[in-house]
C-alpha cells in the first residue's frame, strides 16, 4: 500500500492505495466519485476523462484509466461532479450540452464534457474541424457527434462573449447544488433556424 | 385544446443528472457485503472441457467462492429463445456457464466471487482448465455442406431453420420464379452484411441482491420486464419474488435486448452465496460475449422490364446465428423479410432464409434488426438496375414506388403501409442536396480526369416499426405480445406521476412523455415525473426496442390521460353544480361551456378525490388510470437519404462531402430528440458502410476484441448531416407519430455504398464489400481498371 493525497473537486483526500490502482478506480471506488465512468480497457473511449493539474499546476484533460492513483499524488483533480460552481451555476460547457442536445444516453457525457472543457481552455475559438479533431479521443455511440460539436461551438461563443475562459472555477464541494431533485434546468426553446421544423 | 408542448424542442429533463455526474448506472450500485464477480471465458472457439479445477482460485486472497459450469449444472437454468421462427427450429440448450463443451470464444466457463473486483480478476488466473480442441465451424456455406463439422453434434445439422415466404403461395402476389423466367432484365447479386457489434458505451453490468424479501436485480438492460418474466421462467423462481431495475442505461441499440448469461450467472451466484453480487464486464469481454449483429449473406435476383418496371424479386439468405439461438436472434432476418420490397410496387416476391450455427458469438438485434439488411440489398439493386438500363437511379425508383394517393397500400408481403409521400420527401431531399448540380459536377470532373471521383448515392427507404400488433407477432411465432402500458397518477397537489412500460436508455422518454401529458392534462411540463425501468413501480410493460416506445407506449399514455379526464369530469361538474355534459376541458381547466370564467382545474379534482369528503354518489375516489395499447398496425416511416462522397482513386480514401436526410416519421413530439435520433442512426449506418467489422480468424478467434481493432467512428470521421422532414401522420392513432429510432441506420448504409460505387462506375466497379476501407476501395479501383 502507498499513501497518496490529492484534492478532488475541492476536497482533500488522503488514502492508502495499492500501487497498481488506476486513478479512475480510486476515484470511483475509494472516493465515491461515480460520476466518472469506465467505458473501455484500452484508453480509446475517453469516458473517464477528468482534469488534473500538471507539475506546474495547470489543469489538463487526462484519461483517468491511463493514470495510476499514485501518479496523482499531490495533484488537484476536477471531475464532472465538481465542474459546476456553487449557487447552482453550471459550467458553460455543461449548459451547452443540455441546450444543444449534445447527449442521449449520457454515458460518454462526463468524459466528453471534461474533454471539451480542456479543448476550449487550449483553444477558445475552435473551428468545427478543430473540435472534431480535438474530441477524437472520446467516443460517443448515440449522437453522431453533430450536436456535441454544436454544443462546443455554443459554449465557446458564450465563454468568449462573457470575456472569460473555459477553465472551471476552483472546484467547490458545493458544486452538487447545481443539480438537486427539484432544481430543474433552465428552459429555453431552440431557435427556429437550428432545428428543422415540421412541414405544415 | 391548445397544443403547446407537443412539437416543441423541449430540452431534456434527463440531462440534469447526466451532465452533472449524478447518474445511477448499474455499476454505481454498491450494497453492504457485496461481492464482485469475475468470469473466466473460453479462449477457444470449440473445445471439450476435459477437466476444470476452480479450487486453486478459492485459495487466492479475498476470494469467497469459485464455481464452474459443472458445479451449477442443475441450478443455472438455460438461456431463453423467445422466437422459434419455425415449428421444427433446432434449439440447442444454452447454459449460462459452459458445462462440457465451449462453442465460441468468450463463452463463460467459471466464475469467481471475491471481496474486490481486482481480487476476483486475479483469481481467474489460478483456475485450471484443460481443453480438448474440436473443429471450429466458421463459414456458413461450409457449415451447410454435407459432412460438415457440427457446432452441436447431437443436433446432426448446422441448419437451425429455413423460413420461407412466397407471395404466390401466400396469395399476396405473383410467382417470383415465373417473373424471373419471363424477365427482360435480371440483376443477380450477392451482398454480404458483415458482422457488427452494437458497442453501446456503457458496458453491461448486473447487481443481484438476495437479502431482502425479493431478489432485486439491477441490470444495464433494455428489457427489465421481459428479463423478470424470463428469469423467473428459466430458473423456476416465483415471478413475484423477482424485482428487476434498469436504472440509467447507457445505450443499447438492440445490444441490450437480451437475457444474458451474465445476468443468470450473477443470479445463481447471489443465490448460492446469500449475499449481494456485482458483475461488470470489461470492454474486451463485451466485444466478445455480448451479442453481435448482422452477418448475413444475401443472394438476390431482381426481374424487370426494360422500361425499369420491376416484375419480381427473389431473396435467399444465410443468416449466421452464432453458436446458439439468441433471445430474438432467429427472428431478426424475418423482420427483414417483409422489407425487401421496400417502397416499391413489386408484383411477385419470394424470400427464403436459413439460420446457420457457427462457433461464434451469437447474433441478435442490432439497430434496425433485419430491415437495414433488406434496405441495403434492394437499394443497391435499384442502382444496378438503373446502370443496366442506362437510367438515372432516382428515375428507376420513381417508376416503381407507391404514389401518395395509393395509401393505404397493401404490399406483396401482405403488409398495409399506413401513409407516406415518397415524391415529396425525395423532392425536398434533392433540392437540399443540389442533386442536379452535383450530377453536372460529377460529369465535368470525370471529363477532366480528376483522380478524386465524386459519387452520388441514393437511399429511398421505408421500414416497419412500432413493434407490434400482438396478433401479427403470434402469427410469426414470437413468444410475446406487442402491446404497451401507461399509468397516470394524479397526486393531491396536482402533480402527476406517469408510469411507463417502456425502458429508455438514451431516447428521452422522460421529456417526451411529459410533453404528451402536459398537453393532454393541461399541467406544466415540470409537474410531470416519468417513472420507468423498475418492475416494482412499472410492473407491466414490454420495454424499448424496434422503434416502439412512442408509437405504442405513447398511445397508451395518451389513452390513460383521456381516462383521467373522464374520471375528473363528473367530479368537476359536482363541484360546479352543473351537468358533466355542459363542461369542456381546456388548458387544464373544466369550464361550463360558453363561460370562460371560473371552472375547476384538474388539480382541484385531484385534491377533491384525495379528501373525498364530497363526491358524487358511487364515484370511486381516484383519478388514476391505466391503459394498455395494442397497435392495430406497424408504423411505416420513410424518407430519402442522399450522400455525396469524394473517392480518392489513388489512395482509396472515401470522405463524405454532403449528407442529406429527409425523413417522414409522422407527427413529431420533440424535434430536438428526433434530430438526435436521426444523427445517431445515420452515424451507425455510415459506420457499417465505412468502418466497422467484427472479424474472426480461421480458428475462431475474434480479431476485433478491443476498441483499438473494432473501429467505432470518432467525431473526426464523420461529417455534419443536413436533416429535414416531411410529415405524413400515422392514421391509426390520435398522436399520428411513427418510430424514428432505427430509421437513420436503415437508410444510410446503402446511401454511402451507392455513392462510392457510383463514383467508381466509370472504372468498371459495380460493388465493394463493406466496410469500404481505403484498402478495399483501392483494390476495387485496381481490379476495375485492369
Amino acid at each position: 500500500m502507498t499513501r497518496v493525497s490529492m484534492k478532488v473537486d475541492g476536497v482533500e483526500y488522503e488514502d492508502d492505495v495499492e500501487p497498481r490502482t488506476l486513478l479512475v478506480h480510486h476515484l470511483r471506488e475509494s472516493l465515491g466519485k461515480v460520476g466518472t465512468v469506465v467505458g473501455c480497457d484500452t484508453s480509446n473511449c475517453g469516458a473517464c476523462t477528468v482534469l488534473m493539474t500538471d507539475p506546474e499546476g495547470r489543469k489538463q484533460g487526462i484519461k483517468s484509466c491511463s493514470v495510476l492513483a499514485v501518479q496523482a499524488d499531490g495533484r488537484e483533480i476536477t471531475t464532472i461532479e465538481g465542474l459546476a460552481g456553487p449557487d447552482r451555476t453550471l459550467h458553460p460547457v455543461q449548459r451547452a450540452f443540455h441546450e444543444a442536445h449534445g447527449l442521449q444516453c449520457g454515458f460518454c457525457t462526463p468524459g466528453m464534457i471534461m474533454a471539451a472543457v480542456d479543448l476550449l481552455t487550449e483553444n477558445p475559438d475552435p473551428t468545427e474541424a478543430e473540435i472534431r479533431e480535438g474530441l477524437e479521443g472520446n467516443l460517443c455511440r448515440c449522437t453522431g457527434y453533430q450536436n456535441i460539436v454544436r454544443a462546443v461551438r455554443e459554449a465557446s461563443a458564450e465563454i468568449r462573449s462573457a470575456g472569460g475562459d473555459a477553465e472551471p472555477a476552483p472546484p467547490s464541494p458545493r458544486a452538487g447544488e447545481a443539480q438537486t431533485p427539484d432544481s430543474g434546468l433552465p428552459r429555453q426553446d431552440v431557435p427556429d433556424e437550428t432545428i428543422p421544423q415540421p412541414v405544415p | 385544446m391548445t397544443v403547446t408542448e407537443v412539437g416543441s424542442a423541449r430540452r431534456r429533463k434527463e440531462d440534469a443528472r447526466l451532465i452533472t455526474g449524478r447518474t445511477t448506472w448499474t455499476e454505481n450500485v454498491t450494497l453492504p457485503g457485496m461481492l464482485h464477480l469475475a468470469i473466466l471465458r473460453s479462449p477457444m472457439a470449440h473445445a471439450r472441457i476435459s477437466s476444470i479445477d476452480v479450487s486453486p482460485a478459492l485459495a487466492t486472497k479475498g476470494v469467497v467462492e469459485a464455481f464452474s459450469g459443472r458445479d451449477v449444472a442443475d441450478v443455472q437454468g438455460a438461456l431463453p429463445c423467445a422466437w422459434p421462427v419455425t415449428e421444427d427450429m433446432v434449439l440447442p440448450d444454452r447454459p449460462p456457464i459452459a458445462v462440457d463443451e465451449v462453442k465460441f470464444m468468450g463463452e463463460a466457463v467459471a466464475v469467481v466471487a471475491a471481496r474486490s473486483r481486482a481480487a476476483a480478476l486475479d483469481a481467474l488466473a489460478a483456475i485450471e482448465v484443460d481443453y480438448e480442441p474440436l473443429p471450429a465451424v466458421l463459414d456458413m456455406e461450409a457449415a451447410l455442406a454435407d459432412g460438415a463439422d457440427l457446432v452441436h453434434a447431437d443436433k446432426g445439422t448446422n441448419r437451425g431453420y429455413t423460413w420461407v415466404f412466397d407471395s404466390g403461395e401466400a396469395g399476396t402476389g405473383g410467382d417470383a420464379a415465373a417473373a424471373l423466367d419471363d424477365a427482360e432484365v435480371v440483376i443477380r447479386r450477392r451482398y454480404v452484411q458483415q458482422r457488427l457489434i452494437p458497442a453501446f458505451m456503457e458496458p453491461r453490468s448486473v447487481v443481484v441482491d438476495p437479502t431482502g424479501d425479493v431478489y432485486s436485480i439491477w441490470s444495464a438492460t433494455q428489457i427489465p420486464h421481459i428479463l423478470r418474466f424470463l428469469l423467473a421462467a428459466v430458473t423456476g423462481t416465483p415471478e413475484h419474488k423477482v424485482r428487476v431495475i434498469a436504472p440509467d442505461v447507457g445505450g443499447g441499440f438492440g445490444g441490450k435486448l437480451q437475457v444474458t448469461p451474465e445476468e443468470l450467472i450473477a443470479f445463481v451466484a447471489a443465490k448460492r452465496l446469500g449475499r449481494p453480487v456485482k458483475y461488470t464486464e470489461s470492454r474486451s469481454e463485451s466485444l466478445v460475449s455480448a451479442h453481435h449483429g448482422r452477418d448475413v449473406i444475401q443472394d438476390v435476383e431482381l426481374a424487370a422490364r426494360r422500361d425499369g418496371t420491376v416484375t419480381g424479386l427473389r431473396v435467399k439468405l444465410m443468416a449466421n446465428m452464432g453458436a446458439y439461438m439468441g433471445l430474438v436472434g432467429p427472428g431478426v432476418p424475418i423482420l427483414g423479410a417483409f422489407m425487401y420490397n421496400a417502397i416499391y410496387k413489386f408484383p411477385a416476391y419470394r424470400f427464403e432464409c436459413s439460420g446457420v450455427f457457427t462457433n461464434t458469438t451469437i447474433t441478435d438485434a442490432y439497430r434496425g434488426a433485419g430491415r437495414p439488411e433488406a434496405t441495403y440489398a434492394i437499394e443497391r439493386l435499384m442502382d444496378e438496375l438503373a446502370t443496366e438500363l442506362g437510367l438515372d437511379p432516382m428515375e428507376v425508383r420513381r417508376r416503381n414506388w407507391i404514389k401518395a394517393d395509393e395509401f393505404p397500400f397493401t404490399t406483396v408481403c401482405g403488409l398495409q403501409y399506413d401513409s407516406g409521400d415518397y415524391d415529396k420527401a425525395t423532392d425536398k431531399a434533392m433540392e437540399l442536396f443540389g442533386y442536379d448540380e452535383l450530377r453536372k459536377e460529377q460529369e465535368a470532373r470525370r471529363a477532366e480526369g480528376d483522380t478524386v471521383h465524386l459519387g452520388i448515392g441514393i437511399s429511398t427507404y421505408t421500414e416497419m416499426c412500432g413493434l407490434a400488433p400482438s396478433r401479427v407477432l403470434g402469427a410469426l411465432r414470437y413468444g410475446a405480445g406487442g402491446w404497451e402500458t401507461a399509468s397516470v397518477r394524479m397526486l393531491p397537489t396536482g402533480k402527476v406521476e406517469v408510469v411507463t412500460g417502456t425502458s429508455p436508455h438514451g431516447q428521452g422518454h422522460e421529456t417526451a412523455w411529459s410533453q404528451i401529458v402536459a398537453d393532454q392534462l393541461g399541467v406544466p411540463f415540470e409537474d410531470v415525473e416519468v417513472l420507468h425501468g423498475d418492475t416494482r413501480t412499472s410492473y407491466k410493460g414490454l420495454d424499448t426496442y424496434g422503434s416502439r416506445s412512442l408509437a405504442v407506449g405513447g398511445i397508451a399514455l395518451y389513452n390513460a390521460c383521456q381516462k383521467v379526464l373522464d374520471k375528473a369530469k363528473p367530479i368537476a361538474a359536482h363541484m360546479l353544480e352543473c351537468d358533466p355534459a355542459d363542461l369542456e376541458f381546456a388548458e387544464g381547466r373544466f369550464r361550463v361551456r360558453g363561460n370562460p370564467d371560473g371552472g375547476r382545474t384538474l388539480a382541484d379534482c385531484a385534491l377533491a378525490v384525495f379528501a373525498a369528503h364530497d363526491l358524487p354518489d358511487g364515484i370511486e375516489p381516484t383519478l388514476d388510470a391505466d391503459a394498455v395499447y395494442d397497435p392495430v398496425n406497424f408504423s411505416f416511416p420513410h424518407g430519402t437519404h442522399l450522400c455525396a462522397t469524394e473517392v480518392d482513386t489513388e489512395t482509396g480514401r472515401v470522405s463524405i462531402r454532403k449528407y442529406v436526410a429527409v425523413d417522414d416519421i409522422g407527427r413529431v413530439i420533440n424535434p430536438l430528440i428526433v434530430e438526435g435520433q436521426v444523427h445517431g442512426g445515420i452515424a451507425q449506418g455510415i459506420a457499417q458502410a465505412l468502418f466497422e467489422e467484427a472479424v474472426y480468424d480461421e480458428d475462431g478467434n475474434l480479431m476485433t476484441g478491443t476498441l483499438v481493432d473494432y473501429t467505432l467512428p470518432t467525431a473526426a470521421d464523420l461529417p455534419s448531416f443536413v436533416t429535414d422532414r416531411t410529415e405524413s401522420p400515422a392514421p391509426d392513432h390520435p398522436l399520428g407519430t411513427k418510430g424514428v429510432g432505427e430509421a437513420g441506420t436503415i437508410a444510410s448504409t446503402p446511401a454511402v455504398v451507392n455513392a462510392i460505387v457510383d463514383a467508381l462506375r466509370p472504372m468498371g466497379v459495380n460493388d465493394i464489400a463493406m466496410p469500404c476501407t481505403p484498402e478495399r476501395v483501392w483494390r476495387a479501383v485496381q481490379g476495375g481498371a485492369a
